[in-house]
Order: structure tokens, then sequence, then C-alpha cells
């Protein structure tokens, strides 16, 4: 068992013959995910990886039943492609790419809202279930097959997770990379009932930084819904108010979206949270000893 | 990216949201031509910089005749402007802009920025104009009215009543008010802005609203396509360290400790000082070094942290994925050829490839570079070589 993805699942690349989509397409599926084809306009009808090309992702859809959609378009054309996978019946977008506008993810976001889609993203790198599909730009040997599930906003924290939980002897069961942007897709609230309902994951570590309030939101949820432990860690407790670190989402406004107001949320909700990103793998065997 | 009042102002009046009228000028001399240009008998003498709470810091005042325009200007060009957004150092004034007087009768506060968690615009408006609205959120929300707007339908009437109503304004003042929010959400919406806030936003004698000041923030993400916008950059209002190392795909910001940190990703770069924080020390920086972490880029990242003379020890903290940690590592060892390193630098390589990268940096013989095993043996090794142990 997992969460959203798994062996089973068609995964379609938006940006398919691209440098970075060719790139990391063939890192999937190296993995073993079911690249089933790809889109890029203007090349339908072409070969690539072994793959079809197609015009459109109602084609590709179409000619191959994907439902899984990877987006590797350049920051411009991210909203378009978005609304096109949604339009096509996509179930699931993982949106890849850095560097698209505010004002497009929040029409693109209302727009798979309103077709149910789900999306992943953007400026993320992606979602991996443990030796069975990998869906982004993660290195997938870090993530060994485990039962612990995996939220993070940032890519290399959570490979440093990752990598920690399996030095203490453990695994991962998915680990999904929501994005550090200012309007994302699938955040904590929604992916941690995933985690609570899924038998194989039996603790869940989220990785949060400054800035909004998703992590507030998943306190509150944490203490009404989920049975499970939580290990937590928020990046930034060290960061200047006012200054983006980095991330698009990762500002401090006024005395909104601090470290502390968060990591205070979640210890009250119940969560393991550790002051350091060093003490993430330790926390997690800490609280699977109780278990 | 933030541009000046003046600036803002220049974007409102295409759009027909009512400002004062005023000219920006650079020289005393200026600021008198500019007065006389605007007529009158009463002017304000603003201080152009990216911070708020001018008029406290003394960079706002108001001159009753054009001598005094001269002598206000001379005092505020020049000046380094303190305020509660600046930090004790202060900025720069380079230029004034200089208004026409206004009939004040009754000062708002009306802004808009995005709602993370609802996902659309929200406009904010309050009776307490001239505050900082942080602080009426704070001691007096209930002084705020917000309204929520979908972009999908855009801004509505019903928007602007809820506020006007809101705001208790008198029934025949608000149709001005709708049509000034109207216009100001068209602002926001065809520059991909950030953030707009009108503080105080005014009613004059006659019944009518001005934006008396304007402060505009944008995305930086949509600037591409925002000529316009980019054009008002004012290079001079930014960290010189931060844009050189924009330049080389870097992202960098200044702290104020003094353990430097070069880290790949946003996450585990905060991380990284967060654990230096943890471990008793204190960070430099923050440094993204982004995905690639070449040779070029782990030089260029050296120099900018070595700028800083408070820097005693350097973390490089990679973890490599797609990018391979014996490559990092190589790209290390060439850096310290490009660029002189005088520091101790404390390498903590993890991910693909990390055992043959230890093996490239302990072959190398380069005395200053410590390696580490994990990410709190690298903090706690860079925290003790900057405190000299």
């Amino acid at each position: 068992m997992s969460i959203l993805v798994n062996k089973e699942s068609k995964v379609i690349v938006q940006g398919f013959t691209g440098k970075e989509g060719s790139f990391h397409a063939e890192q999937c599926m190296a993995y073993g995910t079911q690249i089933v084809g790809g889109v890029t306009p203007g090349k339908g009808g072409q070969v690539h990886l072994g793959q079809p090309v197609f015009n459109t992702v109602a084609e590709a859809v179409a000619a191959t039943g994907a439902t899984v959609s990877m987006i590797f378009v350049p920051p411009a054309f991210v909203s378009d492609a978005v609304m096109e996978a949604a339009d096509a019946g996509i179930s699931l977008a993982v949106i890849i790419t850095e560097g698209a506008p505010v004002k497009d993810m929040m029409f693109a976001k209302a727009y798979a809202v309103k077709k149910d889609m789900l999306t992943i993203g953007p400026n993320c790198p992606g979602i991996i279930t443990a030796d069975e599909c990998k869906i982004g730009i993660m290195p997938g040997f870090i993530f060994k097959k485990g039962n612990i599930g995996l939220i993070s906003k940032s890519g290399t924290l959570t490979y440093e997770s990752a990598n920690q939980v399996v030095k203490e002897g453990f695994g991962i069961t998915t680990a999904v990379g929501i994005g550090g942007d200012p309007i994302i897709g699938l955040s904590y609230k929604q992916l941690l009932p995933l985690f609570e309902a899924d038998p194989e994951t039996h603790a869940i570590v989220m990785i949060g930084e400054i800035g909004g309030d998703l992590e507030i939101q998943a306190a509150a949820y944490i203490k009404e819904h989920i049975t499970k432990p939580v290990v937590a860690f928020i990046a930034g407790q060290t960061a200047p108010a006012g200054k983006r670190m980095g991330h698009a989402g990762a500002i401090i406004s006024g005395s909104a979206g601090t470290a502390q107001e968060k990591m205070e949320a979640l210890e009250a909700a119940g969560v393991t949270v550790v002051v350091s990103p060093a003490d993430i793998g330790k926390a997690i065997a800490k609280v699977m000893a109780t278990l | 990216m933030n541009i000046h009042e003046y600036q803002a102002k220049e974007l409102f009046k295409k759009y027909n949201v009512p400002t004062p009228r005023g000219h920006i000028a650079f020289s005393p001399d200026e600021a008198v031509k500019a007065a006389q240009e605007l007529g009158g008998s009463i002017w304000v003498v603003k201080a152009q910089i990216h911070a708020g709470g001018r008029g406290l810091g003394g960079g706002v005042k108001l001159a009753r005749s054009t001598q005094e325009v001269h002598d206000l200007a001379k005092e505020i060009l020049g000046m380094q402007l303190v305020t509660h957004q600046t930090g004790p150092e202060g900025k720069l004034v380079q230029k004034v802009y200089i208004e026409e007087g206004a009939d004040i009768k009754k000062e708002y506060y009306l802004g808009l920025l995005l709602d993370r968690a609802l996902e659309m615009p929200i406009m904010m408006a309050s009776t307490e104009g001239g505050m900082a609205i942080e602080d009426v959120a704070h001691n007096t929300p209930e002084k705020i009215i917000k309204v929520s707007i979908d972009p999908l339908t855009g801004f509505q009437s019903f928007h602007g009543r809820k506020l006007a109503f809101g705001l208790g304004l008198p029934t025949e003042e608000i149709g001005a008010f709708i049509k000034f929010a109207s216009a100001l959400y068209k602002v926001y919406m065809d520059h991909d802005a950030e953030m707009i806030e009108i503080n105080p936003l005014v009613k004059t004698g006659d019944g009518k609203f001005l934006a008396l000041d304007a402060k505009m923030g944008f995305d930086n993400n949509a600037l591409y396509r925002q000529n316009q916008v980019n054009e008002m950059r004012d290079l001079s209002e930014e960290e010189p360290t931060e844009i050189e190392a924009d330049k080389y795909g870097l992202s960098y910001i200044k702290l104020d400790g003094n353990v430097g940190c070069m880290v790949n990703g946003a996450g585990l770069a905060m991380g990284t000082m967060d654990t230096i924080n943890y471990e008793g020390g204190k960070p430099a920086n923050f440094l993204d070094v982004g995905g690639s972490a070449s040779a070029e880029t782990v030089a260029k990242g050296f120099d900018i942290i070595l700028k800083d003379p408070n820097v005693k020890a350097i973390f490089v903290n990679i973890f490599g994925g797609i990018v391979r940690c014996d490559r990092v590592a190589n790209g290390i060892i060439e850096a310290t050829k490009i660029t002189n390193v005088n520091v101790p630098v404390i390498v903590r390589l993890d991910g693909t490839n990390a055992i043959e990268a230890a093996e490239i940096l302990n072959n190398a013989g380069i005395a200053n570079i410590i390696a580490a095993t994990d990410l709190a043996d690298g903090a706690r090794k860079a925290v003790a070589a900057a405190k000299g142990e």
C-alpha cells in the first residue's frame, strides 16, 4: 500500500521532449514508473524514449489510459499545461517546474479543483512510492521501502529526512514534496488523512517552513483526526522577518508565519517537533519504538 | 520586487486611481521647480526609499513656501533615513517626491494582497488610517474589514459595498469608493502585484478619495512579462551582494552571525542555519547554490560569503541527488584554486557517490578543508571552527 501513486499508475509527461523532461522521464522509467507517453505540441506521432509523443493531453489520455501527468514545461506555460491536463480528465498532475507566476497558479488551481484534478507542486521534487513509482526529480535510491510517510515543502530536506529515516533502519511508504510556493496543490491537510488511512504507514514525517499557515492548519487537523505519530521539523527558525528565503512562499510577513508559532501549534497538537533537522531520524526511531 | 511611492502612483494614474499631483526631484533646486509647477501654497516633501514608516523617521515634511521646499529637500536628500523597516543603519535618501498638499477630512487604510489560505486576493480596509496595519490587526482586529475576491469573477460592486459600509461611509460616498477600489484591483491584477498598500487613503473636504501614499510589491516570477514594472526596479535600494549572487543563479541573504553556509536547496539551507544555531553558533548567511553546484558556482559562493568580514568558517552542506557528490567534491577543490578561501571549510557531502567524494576531498590534501559525516557533525565542526577551537 501507499498513497496516490503505485506501480499500476500510468503516467504521461508534459514537456516530454525537452531537456529536463527527457532526463527525468528516463530516470523515472529506470526506477520502474510506467511512463506511457508524453505531450509536446507539434511533435505528435514521434517516438521518444521508446514511448509515443502526442500533440495534446486529450490524445495522450485516450491512447494510453494515463491518469497522472508529470509537468516539466517552462514557467510561463505551467498554468496552460495544468488546465489542459485537468480538461483532459487527468486525475493527478505533478508540477515540477519552478518559477511559475503566482497569478497563473491561482487560476490553474481553481480550474483544477473545479475539474476534480489533484495537483502536487509547483516548484517541488514530486512524489515517490518506494520501490514502485517515482514521479519527479528525487534521487530514488534514498527511499528504501518501509513504514514512514513523508510530506515536505522542501526538496533537499525531503532527501535529508528520508536518508536519516533509512539510516535508523526504517523506510518510506510514500514521500510527497508539496513545494514551497505561495499557492500549491495538495497540502499537509489533504495528505495526512491519506497516510492515516494507509495501513502500511505507521508514522509520518512532516517538514514545513516559514511563511503562510499551512502547518497551523495541519496542526489543527492532526489534533482532531490523526492517531499515528507525527514527527515535524519547521525550517527557518533563524530566518529574518520580511526576507524571502529562496522559496517564493518562505517569508515571514510582519509577525505571521514564523517557525516558532508553527512549532508551538504542532507541539500543542501532540506532534514530536525537533528543533534541529539532524534529529528527524532519531525522533522517528523513538516514536516507532513506542508502537 | 518593490518600487517607490512615486512609481506606484504613476501606475495608479494610468488606471484612474486618484492620487495627489506630484513630481520627483533629485536636488533642492529641482524640488523648488516641482513645487512651482504644481502651484498652490502647500507642498509635501517625501523621501523615496523602499521602506515604510518614512514619516515617523523624519522623511516626510510639510512645506508652506518654495523656500521651505528647498530647505526640506536639502535636509532630506542625502540623509540616512531610519525607520522600523530599514534596520538601525537606515537607508540613503537619493530622491524626494514633491506633492501638492491635500485637504484631508479623514484617513483610512486600503490594501490588497494574496490570501494564501483562500488562494485568492483579499482587499482590506480600516478606519485606522495612518497606523501600521499589523498593529491594528493585533490590537483591534474588528477594525479591519476584509473581502476575498475570486479571480474568476474579479472585483464586483458588492465587494466595494461591503468595505464601504464597513467603514461607515455615508451612502453618497459609496459610489466613489467602489470606483476607487475596483480600479485598484485592476492595477493589482494587471501588474502581477504581490501587495498594494495605501496608508493613508484619504477623503478630502469635497468627498473625494485620494491615495496619499502608495506601496507596491510584485511577484518576481512574473517579472518576465512586466516590462513597465521592470523598468522601475531601483537597484540602489537592494543589497549589492544579493544582486551579485542573483546574477550567478545563487540565492543569498546576509545575516549577522559568523558561520558562512553554502547549501543546495532552500529548505535545507534554512535547516542548515537552524542546525548551526542549535549547535550554539550563529549563521552568517542563507545561500542556496541551486541544483548543479559546479566549480564555478561554488567558487562564486565562496567569494560572496567571504565578502562578509565576520565569517570565520564556512559550512558546505550538499545533499547530492541528481547532482553527484564526487562532482561536487571536485568542484569544491577547483573552487579553492579559483578563489582564495582563508577560513576553515567544513564539507558535508551526502547522497549519490558520497563515499567517493570523501576520498577525493581527503586525497586533495587541502589543509583548511575538514570533512564531516552528517548534518549535525558538520554543524558542530563549523561552529567550533568559527570559535577558533
